[in-house]
């Protein structure tokens, strides 16, 4: 039983970052209508700037965040400036490819100058925990943890309180009518995108605290994000929170009760099941497709 | 214009030309590196065309269809193994098996993911791989989990070592571009591109979607099966991550995208391009990793200046051309069978 409340307590802590890049995934499916399939490509360059960083300077490696946050800001206006703005028939479909295509430049930049072998960003206090009753929880953990509540908090803070995360709304209900209004949807757009990729960067720290990476860590990352968005409904924030908890805390418990081989096949069943009874996923809004 | 007689002659007469190259390839470049190319080369012509039934005439991106090849390659290896078949030409015989099994498979999975449209079906056919990667791996009993699974070792050596393979391969494309070209031609494939045009319209005059569309993801994914099976024969050993591999499920579609999504010819042309090239980029320069910039470079060119394929923007430049330089005669009658499938774009 304490395994069992341990594996719960782990998994929504490391939730609590699958929430926060999942949001950025879902906040640019949102408003533009595509799926960043190299998402995960993403976060995995956020920690590997990350640890660049951290290794030559030597700092705290969530203090890279103040770095990396604006560059990863700046390389997601690009490339959606470059890459996903030209396109414009058949986008949906288009986007896919072209951000996969983004995602395997990605992995072979980060092989060419860090090769594929593991690594990991270290804090001095890595192996510092607190007890709760029985077991301990690691402190980077708990940090982690905080900064993507904080992240996310920010988000939501823009998205409702800011007249230009009215926009973004107004984007993402109706990009059409948004225009008319004299939404500048293009930009919005860049900035969303921009705003996505400095989650991944957010992202990208914790995860690359707690987790060992190398080049190819991202079709593992980006199988899971994505499930979690479609569980949580297309362009959904609250969906893609609490789909990512449900689906982090599950896949401990099975580790702990089952086989950690069969933690990540949990995360595919739940899709199913879920979408056998709600094709839309857990948030999502029936639409009809290319209206 | 196209449809003269002389044209469909001259048509004709390339199709039967193309095939007798490509029966003749073992012959006329016998050394083991070059046939090695044909095989994989053919082996993307079969994958490309068959993919194409599904996301080119239904508009439905599958991007997992690697999970097919998979199954398909893990089918066939299991079979010869608890058939105790030894190596030898009768492992092709039990290709069609694989098939059927996948097929069966396939039904199932179609059967849930088409559930889902646009967005959400390419996540979920990404989901469906990565799954039964998991499986691959997971089920170390039945298929030796991350140890592999072997395959029996052919009885034939030598500079013919890739001859049979590449019948095979060539086979399968082929009974692929058959399917392909039947369906084409028929009210099923009508009724596939009135579901990629607008889904909902195609149902309301009355065409049965739901079954159309599985069927076309059933055919598509058995031709992949089958080919994953002759794949996994060639290589004689394959484990979870290298025939469930996600670039092998995004090369075929990348082909088809750049020959032309829905054509006929496209996703051969595509393969013919793409193939040889990034096998060349592997060799010279996989070590570094490097290639997988080269290939993602390639890719994003295809994209963004070619986004509708070589075929259909050729196929315009010619149309244009004609109708500038030639009499102003009165506009042919439209062909019997759709020509180039041309989206129509929705604002």
């Amino acid at each position: 039983m304490t395994l069992v409340l341990e594996a719960a307590v782990l998994g929504i802590l490391t939730g609590g970052v699958y929430a926060l890049m999942a949001s950025g995934l879902t906040l640019i499916f949102g408003v533009m209508r595509i799926i960043n399939v190299g998402h995960g490509a993403l976060v995995v360059l956020g920690a590997y700037l990350s640890f660049a960083i951290w290794r030559a300077l030597n700092i705290d490696p969530f203090l890279t965040l103040v770095i990396t946050m604006p560059v990863m800001f700046g390389i997601g206006l690009v490339l959606e400036v470059v890459f996903i703005r030209p396109l414009k028939t058949d986008r949906e479909a288009l986007s896919v490819l072209v951000t996969y295509a983004i995602a395997l430049g990605i992995e072979g930049l980060l092989g060419f100058f860090f090769t594929s072998n593991y690594v990991q960003l270290r804090a001095w206090y890595a192996n510092a925990s607190f007890p709760i009753g029985s077991f301990h929880v690691t402190y980077v953990y708990v940090y982690g943890f905080v900064l993507c509540l904080a992240i996310l908090a920010a988000i939501f803070v823009m998205l409702y309180r800011t007249t230009f995360g009215a926009s973004i709304r107004a984007t993402m209900l109706n990009r059409t009518a948004a225009q008319l209004i004299g939404i500048d949807v293009d930009r919005v757009s860049a900035i969303a995108f921009g705003i996505g990729m400095a989650t991944a960067a957010a992202g990208g720290v914790v995860f690359g605290i707690t987790n060992a990476f190398n080049p190819g860590s991202h079709y593992d990352l980006i199988s899971r994000l994505l499930t979690i968005i479609v569980l949580g409904g297309l362009g959904s924030l609250r969906g893609a929170i609490i789909a990512a908890l449900v689906m982090l805390v599950s896949e401990d418990i099975t580790s702990v009760l089952i086989s950690p081989v069969w933690a990540s096949f949990v995360f595919f069943v739940i899709l199913v099941l879920v979408l056998l009874v709600r094709p839309q996923g857990l948030y999502g809004v029936r639409v009809r497709d290319r209206l | 214009m196209r449809n003269l007689p002389r044209l469909r002659l001259i048509q004709g007469a390339g199709v039967v030309a193309v095939f007798a190259v490509a029966l003749a390839v073992p012959a006329l470049a016998p050394d083991p590196a070059t046939t090695n190319i044909a095989v994989f080369t053919m082996m993307y012509i079969g994958l490309a065309t068959a993919w194409n039934i599904m996301g080119g005439y239904t508009g439905y991106i599958s991007l997992g269809h690697a999970g097919f090849f998979g199954f398909g390659a893990y089918a066939l290896g299991l079979l010869l193994t608890h058939l105790k078949i030894a190596g030898g030409y009768e492992p092709f015989l039990l290709v069609p098996v694989a098939g059927l099994l996948t097929a069966v498979l396939a039904l199932g999975i179609g059967w849930f993911a088409l559930r889902t449209r646009a967005a959400t079906f390419v996540i979920v056919t990404i989901a469906f791989m990565f799954m039964l990667q998991l499986l691959a791996e997971n089920l170390v009993g039945l298929t030796g989990g991350g140890a592999g699974l072997s395959f029996p070792s052919p009885t034939w050596s030598g500079d013919f070592f890739n001859t049979p393979y590449y019948y095979a391969m060539f086979l399968l494309a082929a009974v692929g571009l058959g399917a392909s070209w039947l369906i084409r031609n028929s009210k099923f494939g009508l009724g596939l591109l009135a579901i990629r045009d607008d889904e909902d319209k195609a149902l309301a005059v009355g065409v049965p979607t739901g079954a159309f569309k599985l069927t076309a993801f059933v055919i598509s994914a058995t031709l992949v099966g089958m080919i994953g099976g002759v794949y996994g024969y060639y290589v004689t050993y394959i484990y979870p991550q290298f025939v469930v591999d996600p670039l092998i499920g995004i090369s075929m579609v990348l082909m088809v995208f750049l020959g032309g999504l829905g054509t006929l010819s496209g996703p051969v042309l595509g393969a013919l391009i793409l193939e040889p090239s990034q096998l060349w980029l592997a060799y010279n320069y996989g070590a570094s990793k490097l290639y997988l910039v080269f290939y993602a470079a390639v890719f994003l060119i295809v994209i963004l200046l070619l986004p509708r394929g070589i075929i259909p923007s050729a196929l315009e430049l010619l149309e244009r051309w004609r109708t500038r330089s030639g009499p102003a005669a009165p506009a042919p009658a439209a062909p019997s069978t759709p020509s180039t499938p041309v989206k129509a774009v929705t604002p």
